[in-house]
């Protein structure tokens, strides 16, 4: 069995002190996406596209050429940048009230035009850098800062589960959500990631990874308790799981 | 040189065409010239119409008010232009659709031509327009006939180009209406 | 000289957009600017240029941008209420320093307005019109040739000053006919933007493109740099002069408007009223000096607008010290003609009518 050394990390990955909160797993999303440039060999060819939110500061994490895009204009930003250089990795990286609320034209459209970008969807249930208000995403009777006693399905509606509405889209070639609060979850969303960015390369369509991820500050919760709930809370109203896949429907 | 020239009658007629027409021959003639169709709340009403402007300077307004000569092919056109053509200015006049009499002969100069008819003598109805533009070219002598005969190539697609013999008998009819 | 040939304004602007080497163009239907999309929907992608019919001009001018931050000649065009959507996109293209072509085919508003010509937007494209502090140079053509070569020229400003530019139209301009002499730039792309373009960190450090600027100070440094290149910008400055010379009264109008006063105010002269014209066009930067050195020589001034009245201020301020302007306002919703003008003129100058 080949060792591996878990103090290993992609070049790409910059060596810095994070400013994310103790149990926040932004750091753990952009490990996997800096480990799929690598290993796909496309770091020297990719150009990031970062949202506003915590998100933004991917640029300050992975050496890569990079644009922020206002606030959930990140997919028409990545459109503009991959039909300027149609030989580049384009991604695009979002969090939940950027991606399926203030964005959510923006990301239907370029899913459905089937821009051959990929997007990387962090979800957290939660805006997190403007302190924790109610995003799309947040749960049926999870608290925030601006639905202190409990999103209300009758008042505010049903959190939107944006895998499932990209996968019906045309131009979708594939489609995943996966959780990185397990070791086994981890490793499979460092595969889809890869998946995600090898059908760019490939020129299958539009790919998209929702990301289940743990806010435990604006959850206010320890780092342990957060983990535990994206098990106990988040995956069973957002199920894990392959939404759709051009190349297992047409049976390739 | 300076003219400018108001076209107007029923959508459908061809104003549009007409006026095209006239500024490509006078951009072929050398002359600055601008176009523009009717636009906004002017269109309501029933009546298409644009305004040509011909010069050999550059031109300032491609807006007229107060034209110095107009091609009018239905009623509703000279109810709503004829009082703004200036005075002594050059009105032709689709007779075939508008009494002759019905336009004030004592303030301007008008040229009755039955544009209907002569086209359907010529064998096409639709040719009407043409008939009006080849008597306007006479009677104002902007320019020469057969820069605008020879211009008709620009404004007709060349899915119609057979028709182009047909166009130019036609403003050649409506020119000779003038002479006689 | 080449053939000249006969377009339309609207169809001058994409046929200047794909002359100048334009390799991506993001657009969304509105009214009176469809010719512009229509046109580049078929011609672009012969020429191997990207067209993008987008979900909105939100989108379009986001999708610009990205375009921008790849250093690849890019362009949007749209009218008044689609240009309000855009104005977050050109916010954060200035304040990141993005070249790009912005097309306002101004109609009448507020509100949808109508699809008729308007001045209402001169506040909006000569203030920034986003949030923040920033300029869009704004070049203002009065007819169809000078729309074909501002337009050009607004891909060379774009990329020399690495800022938005706006070419500022309005539906006459965009609908009306007139000769044009087609021509080839001197550049049609802008190798120098390699130096800071996104393209792929290829034995360098990866560069960001970005206007967030949060460390103590950097904020400060990044709108000194921004002003000192509005700054810079005067030296773009062009208007055209008509009969000023032994003129008493100066008439300031733009575009669509400065030509139908033309018309006016050859009337007039041919009259014997000593009155001419100057037509500002780029509207920021402001012809200024050259007004202020009119007013010098104690020549009175008349703004003519399609709008209440919003270029009238930058003539005031122009001229503040020496003289003022008398203001003419021909609203939007009007088609204006020269006639218009007249009892305006002639009331300026004192004279009977």
């Amino acid at each position: 069995m080949q060792e591996i050394r878990v103090t290993n990390y992609p070049e790409v990955l910059v060596d810095r002190p994070t400013h994310y909160c103790p149990g926040c797993q932004h750091g753990i999303a952009h490990r996997l996406v800096a480990e799929a440039l690598t290993d796909l060999g496309v770091v020297d060819k990719t150009i990031a596209v970062s949202s506003i939110g915590c998100s933004v500061f991917l640029y300050n994490y992975l050496n890569l050429d990079t644009v922020e895009a206002p606030h959930g204009r990140a997919p028409a930003v990545a459109t503009g940048v991959k039909r300027a250089r149609p030989d580049a990795v384009v991604f695009t990286y979002q969090g939940d009230g950027d991606l399926a609320s203030i964005g959510m034209a923006e990301i239907m459209h370029c899913a459905n035009r089937g821009e051959r970008v990929t997007v990387i969807f962090v979800n957290n249930t939660v805006y997190g850098m403007t302190g924790g208000q109610m995003a799309p995403t947040t749960l049926v009777g999870q608290k925030t800062t601006t639905c202190p006693g409990g999103r209300c399905l009758e008042r505010e509606g049903a959190p939107i589960r944006m895998s499932e509405i990209i996968a019906s889209l045309g131009g979708t070639a594939y489609c995943e959500r996966v959780a990185v609060n397990t070791v086994k979850n981890v490793l499979g969303a460092k595969k889809a990631i890869r998946k995600a960015f090898q059908y760019q390369l490939d020129g299958k369509g539009f790919s998209f990874v929702e990301v289940l991820s743990t806010c435990p500050t604006n959850w206010r919760m320890t780092p342990v308790a957060a983990n535990e709930r994206v098990a106990s809370e988040m995956i069973p109203y957002f199920p894990l799981g392959t939404f759709k896949d051009i190349a297992a429907t047409e049976g390739a | 040189m300076y003219m400018d020239a108001i076209i107007a009658g029923f959508g459908g007629q061809g104003v549009m065409l007409i006026g095209n027409l006239l500024a490509y021959a006078g951009m072929h003639h050398g002359l600055e010239v601008t176009y523009i169709p009717v636009y906004g709340p002017e269109m309501r009403g029933g009546t298409a119409n644009c305004t040509v402007v011909l010069s050999d300077e550059p031109i300032g307004s491609p807006i007229i008010h107060t034209p110095q000569s107009l091609i009018i092919m239905n009623g509703p056109s000279l109810t709503k232009f004829a009082p703004r053509l200036v005075d002594g200015g050059v009105l032709v006049l689709n007779t075939s659709l508008v009494p002759e009499e019905t336009a004030d002969a004592s303030r301007v100069r008008v040229i009755g031509v039955p544009a209907n008819e002569i086209a359907d003598g010529i064998g096409n109805t639709r040719m009407a327009n043409m008939v009006a533009l080849g008597a306007y070219v006479a009677a104002t002598e902007v320019m020469p006939l057969d820069v605008v005969e020879a211009s008709l190539s620009s404004v007709i697609s060349s899915h119609y180009s057979h028709l182009i013999p047909k166009n130019v008998e036609a403003l050649r009819a409506g020119a000779a209406c003038v002479k006689r | 000289m080449s053939e000249r040939v006969f377009l339309k304004g609207n169809e001058a602007i994409a046929r200047a957009a794909l002359a100048a080497g334009m390799r991506c163009y993001f657009g969304y239907p509105i009214t009176p600017q469809n010719d512009i999309p229509e046109l580049l929907s078929a011609e672009l992608p012969k020429a191997g240029g990207e067209f993008v019919q987008a979900e909105s001009e939100v989108a379009a001018a986001n999708m610009l941008l990205g375009a921008a931050a790849c250093g690849v000649r890019a362009m949007t065009t749209s009218s008044s209420p689609g240009i309000s959507l855009m104005q977050e996109a050109i916010s954060y293209m200035a304040g990141s320093e993005l070249p790009g072509v912005i097309v306002n085919m101004n109609r009448g508003g507020p509100g949808l307005g109508d699809i008729g010509p308007s001045q209402g937007d001169y506040y909006q494209a000569t203030r920034g019109g986003g949030h923040g502090d920033y300029r869009t140079l704004v070049l203002a053509p009065g007819t169809v040739q000078e729309a074909y070569d501002l337009t050009m020229l607004a891909f060379d400003l774009a990329f020399h000053y690495r800022n938005p530019v706006m070419v500022l139209g309005d539906a006459i301009l965009g609908q009306m006919k007139e000769p044009v002499t087609p021509h080839t730039p001197a550049r049609t792309a802008d190798p120098e933007a390699a130096s800071w373009c996104l393209q792929g960190a290829v034995g360098r450090p990866g560069r960001i493109i970005k206007s967030l600027f949060l460390e103590d100070g950097a904020l400060a440094g990044q709108n000194t740099r921004l002003a000192a290149k509005y700054q810079a910008m005067e030296a773009e400055v062009r208007a055209e002069q008509f009969l000023v010379e032994d003129a008493e009264l100066v008439v300031v109008a733009y575009g669509s408007i400065g030509r139908i006063a033309k018309s006016t105010v050859r009337k007039l002269r041919n009259a014997g009223h000593k009155v001419g014209l100057v037509r500002p066009i780029t509207l920021f930067p402001f012809p200024s000096a050259m007004l202020r050195a009119l007013a010098d020589q104690g020549k009175r001034f008349l703004t003519l607008e399609h709008n209440l009245g919003q270029m009238v201020d930058d003539v005031r301020l122009a001229i503040r010290t020496v003289a003022d302007s008398a203001f003419h306002g021909h609203l939007p919703g009007n088609l204006p003609t020269p006639n218009d003008f007249e009892a305006p003129i002639l009331t300026a100058l004192g004279a009977d009518h």
